[in-house]
């Protein structure tokens, strides 16, 4: 039985078109990744999965059972991290924990081996008022909180946003450890790079699921010739290029800038066009496409 | 265009900023980086004059930042991701309101503000309220916005986050484009690549300054291929 | 000097997009006008008095027509226990006509009249009297213009309040804002702010019922909300020397009654804010308002015109006023106030079940 089965999911708030036609489904044990920027739809579809909102149409499954008519049963079965990491702020680390264990009916004793490893971390601060409690802190927290009474399921709602690059790693490898432990988990997040973390993802963009795959598939999938390029003006350079007429897509990719061509060119090729432009220093390699790179490209068109 | 030399500022008994000492040429865009509560938004309230510093010396466009905080704030553009442009009120009346507000003439701002909504493709929801927008439109309005008056310098306060990565792209062109004019950039930003994209960048750690160079330079110190190694390396310690 | 325009005319902008914002610029003032004029009122019309004719002669109906008359009062055929009357709060005055009344309206003579008001409410008591002094005046003078007839005595007596205390109308008054104020208002906060923070999406996601969530929050405001009736009640009796006729623990039970009630406000107001901001504002604009202006607290009911006399039926606070009033200055019993507590009971089921049926076991 598959943890997540979700089928032509849609869901609009007046005018709005949050989630149109969604259809995915999670297998057991599996780390995945729903990869979006902000106002995809990731959160209006976590709220749907964990019960919260009514979807307009479609079906959604958690654990074998609809989320619509069996909700009840349901929320005993899955963790939930909120965005923002809904924490009471003025109860310390010890009482929020102790809390969400009553909540589910469980105690911080009974399933400690899983947050162990978590937990451990904020332990020394255990006495501290949760809403004084750094970033990456929280987020340990919020997690301890969501996994207590052991979850078959687990909700991450975009826990690593607002969080610094550090805690955002510690972050993932805590997650790779629980998915030893056999707990599904599902993931949102805004940060592409996060996504090779995960066994496979789900790129969604403005209401709709661009790819699925894992992430070396969708690098797989990736059928065009996409060449970095540095020369020593990276804003001179993009504007050349994009007035090439052998141009597909030019974007700039921090020091280098990312040229997707419309077949394939040789590097010389390149080369000499932007010599003549008047670059100087031009280094070019033909290399793979990061999941980055194919998210913008299966992106529809932004103005 | 920036000088600053051993600037401070303690709340208390608490330091934010730890004698911090930089220079930011004319034309230049530099990068702010550090994690959240290291001391970024404290520095920069003290340079676009809406904190008094504790210590040291700063000049912003030559203006000191003691004493001639109007002056500064005239003459430089500001965006941050938490507040750029007013929901309830439409792109025209933002545009008209801010650079009413910078003392722009009537008529310069009609001039201007045609020319602005094509650049930005905006012309025909020129009366939509900005709260109907989607998020990539209204990051670059707002940045447009910011750089209406024609500032020397404008600060950027985590402006990219949360939008798609094409979105956020397009951004930094329009950074790129405004360096370019000899505007100078003043950018804080939690996303390392886009550290990339600056002339020179600093790294804040605990209030104080712990990295400060070109990104390339800087990866060639720490012997890693990428700002966001800089960055762990760092921050380990 | 453009750049100050420039912000007035956006903060007009903010101002008219921003409907709830207009509601109590404009719309509150025009509802606060109108309900002050209306109520605060010193006429006094349509008074139920009573009368104990025990004369029961010409001059006496004639006295009786007079009052009748003038358009103030309303006349009960003379229940045999005046006291009752008093505590069912059918009557605000009796009018007691001495046996000898129409015999001793000659010269030479002397003749009384005994007016007994109820002093549970000082003001009403004071106009009431005023107005029935008027009309003995004008008897007496049409007396003396036809017959030389002596000075009517009037024997003026309070009941309930002989010192005409405000004080002892103000005690229940206070009582019903504090408990409006805590149970509800704190009430409808502490819901909305989980919803504002985001906890409350967590604890619906677990298996906590919802009921169990409500009665988690609300407990520790009952407990407060019965300190403070008890901190009020004891400042009343011990400070001010308001009596304390009735039995104690009616009056506890009574306002159990009422912070059940109150309880169920917040609630339900808070199951449709969705900021605290909101939660506030609706508690002050819809509770507290009408609270102290159409609940008898400061204005007499009976002066008010017929609409807002029917608005303030449906308002608990003046049933809850009533029930103070009656247990702790009257000394009433069960038998007199089970139909005000009825209705507060009543109005207390009906809203636990509005705030059941509305709380949201989902986010929309």
């Amino acid at each position: 039985m598959k943890p997540v089965e979700i089928q032509h999911i849609s869901k609009s708030y007046s005018q709005l078109r949050a989630l149109s036609d969604i259809s995915l489904a999670i297998e057991p044990g599996e780390l995945f990744g729903l990869i979006g920027p902000d106002g995809a739809g990731k959160t209006s579809l976590f709220r749907i999965l964990t019960t919260l909102l009514i979807p307009d149409g479609g079906e959604a499954k958690v654990m074998g059972l609809d989320v619509v008519k069996d909700y009840k049963m349901i929320r005993r079965k899955i963790g939930y991290m909120p965005g923002r990491f809904s924490l009471y702020q003025d109860l310390t680390v010890e009482e929020n924990l102790q809390f969400f264990a009553t909540i589910f009916g469980t105690t911080v004793r009974e399933n400690y081996d899983l947050i162990e490893g978590i937990y451990a971390q904020i332990e020394p601060f255990k006495k501290r008022r949760a809403g004084q409690l750094s970033g990456g802190m929280k987020q340990k927290l919020a997690l301890s909180c969501a996994l207590i009474h052991k979850p078959e399921v687990l909700f991450l709602d975009e826990p690593t946003t607002g969080v610094d690059a550090v805690s955002r790693k510690e972050f993932w490898e805590m997650l790779q450890r629980l998915k030893e432990k056999g707990i599904s988990i599902l993931v949102s997040t805004p940060y592409m790079d996060e996504a090779s973390l995960c066994d496979r993802i789900a790129l969604i963009q403005a209401g709709t699921i661009l790819s699925v795959d894992s992430p070396n598939g969708i690098v797989e999938q990736f059928d065009k010739p996409l060449y970095a390029i540095r020369t020593t003006d990276t804003y001179q350079l993009i504007l050349d290029l994009r007035e090439w007429q052998l141009t597909h897509s030019i974007f700039p990719f921090g020091e280098y800038a990312h040229l997707i061509t419309t077949h394939q060119v040789p590097v010389e090729e390149i080369k000499t066009y932007l010599i003549q432009k008047g670059h100087e220093q031009v280094v070019i390699r033909q290399q793979k496409a990061s999941i980055e790179d194919c998210f913008m490209d299966l992106m529809p068109a932004v103005a | 265009m920036i000088q600053v030399e051993g600037l401070s500022k303690r709340f208390g008994d608490f330091t934010a900023v730890n004698a911090i000492s930089f220079s930011v040429k004319k034309g230049e865009i530099f990068g702010f980086l550090g994690a959240n509560g290291a001391g970024k938004t404290t520095a920069m309230r003290m340079l676009t004059g809406l904190s008094r510093p504790s210590d040291g010396n700063a000049t912003v466009a030559g203006y000191d930042v003691y004493t001639q905080t109007e002056a500064i704030k005239r003459r430089i553009g500001y965006m941050s991701q938490k507040f750029s442009l007013y929901e309830d009120l439409t792109v025209r009346e933002n545009i008209a309101l801010f650079g009413g507000v910078y003392g722009m003439k009537r008529r310069r701002i009609k001039e201007k503000m045609d020319e602005l909504l094509g650049q930005l493709q905006l012309m025909d929801k020129r009366n939509h309220l900005v709260g109907s927008l989607p998020l990539g439109w209204k990051q670059k309005l707002a940045f447009s916005v910011s750089l209406f008056h024609e500032p020397e310098i404008v600060f950027l306060d985590e402006p990219t986050g949360g939008v798609d990565p094409i979105t956020r792209r397009q951004f930094w062109e329009m950074i790129y484009e405004a360096a370019h004019r000899g505007i100078t950039v003043f950018v804080t930003t939690h996303y390392m690549d886009e550290a990339e994209y600056c002339d020179k960048v600093s790294i804040m750690v605990a209030g104080k300054i712990a990295a400060m160079d070109s990104p390339q330079q800087l990866k060639q110190q720490f012997e890693v291929d990428s700002m966001d190694d800089v960055f762990v390396n760092l921050a380990r310690g | 000097m453009k750049v100050f325009w420039a912000f007035i005319k956006k903060e007009f902008f903010h101002i008219l997009r921003d409907r709830r914002t207009l509601f109590i610029l404009i719309g509150m003032p025009i509802v606060q006008i109108l309900i002050f004029g209306y109520a605060v009122t010193n006429e006094f019309k349509g008074a139920n008095i009573a009368v104990y004719d025990q004369a029961q002669d010409e001059s006496s109906l004639d006295f009786i027509h007079q009052l009748q008359a003038s358009g103030h009062f309303q006349l009960l055929q003379s229940p045999g226990e005046i006291e009752a009357a008093f505590q069912s709060a059918a009557i605000k005055m009796a009018v007691v006509i001495p046996a000898n009344f129409g015999q001793h309206l000659y010269p030479g003579q002397s003749t009384q009249l005994q007016l007994l008001t109820d002093g549970t409410d000082p003001n009403t008591a004071v106009t009431l009297t005023q107005y029935a002094g008027l009309i003995i005046q004008q008897f007496q003078h049409q007396g003396r213009a036809e017959r030389q007839a002596p000075p009517i005595l009037v024997e003026n007596k309070m009941v309930y309040n002989p010192a005409l205390k405000s004080v002892y109308l103000f005690v229940p008054g206070v009582m019903a804002l504090i408990l409006m104020l805590v149970s509800a208002m704190m009430t409808s906060l502490t819901i909305a702010r989980e919803k504002e923070l985001g906890t409350m999406e967590l604890l619906l996601v677990s298996p906590l019922p919802p009921f169990l969530i409500i009665a988690g929050k609300v407990i520790p405001y009952i407990i407060l909300s019965l300190l403070n009736a008890l901190l009020i009640l004891g400042v009343g009796v011990y400070v001010f020397g308001v009596p304390l006729i009735g039995s104690f623990w009616l009056l506890i039970g009574v306002c159990m009654l009422f912070i059940v009630l109150a309880l169920a406000l917040g609630i339900l107001i808070s199951t449709k804010a969705e900021t605290q901001q909101a939660a506030m504002l609706v508690s002050l604009m819809g509770l507290m308002m009408p609270t102290i202006l159409l609940s008898g607290f400061l204005f007499p009911i009976e002066s008010m015109p017929l609409l807002l006399q029917w608005i303030s039926k449906i308002i608990p606070a003046k049933y809850f006023i009533l029930l103070l009033k009656d247990i702790m200055l009257k000394g009433s019993g069960w038998y007199y106030i089970w139909t005000e507590s009825l209705v507060l009971f009543g109005m207390a089921f009906f809203l636990l079940m509005a705030s059941w049926k509305n709380f949201k076991i989902r986010l929309t």
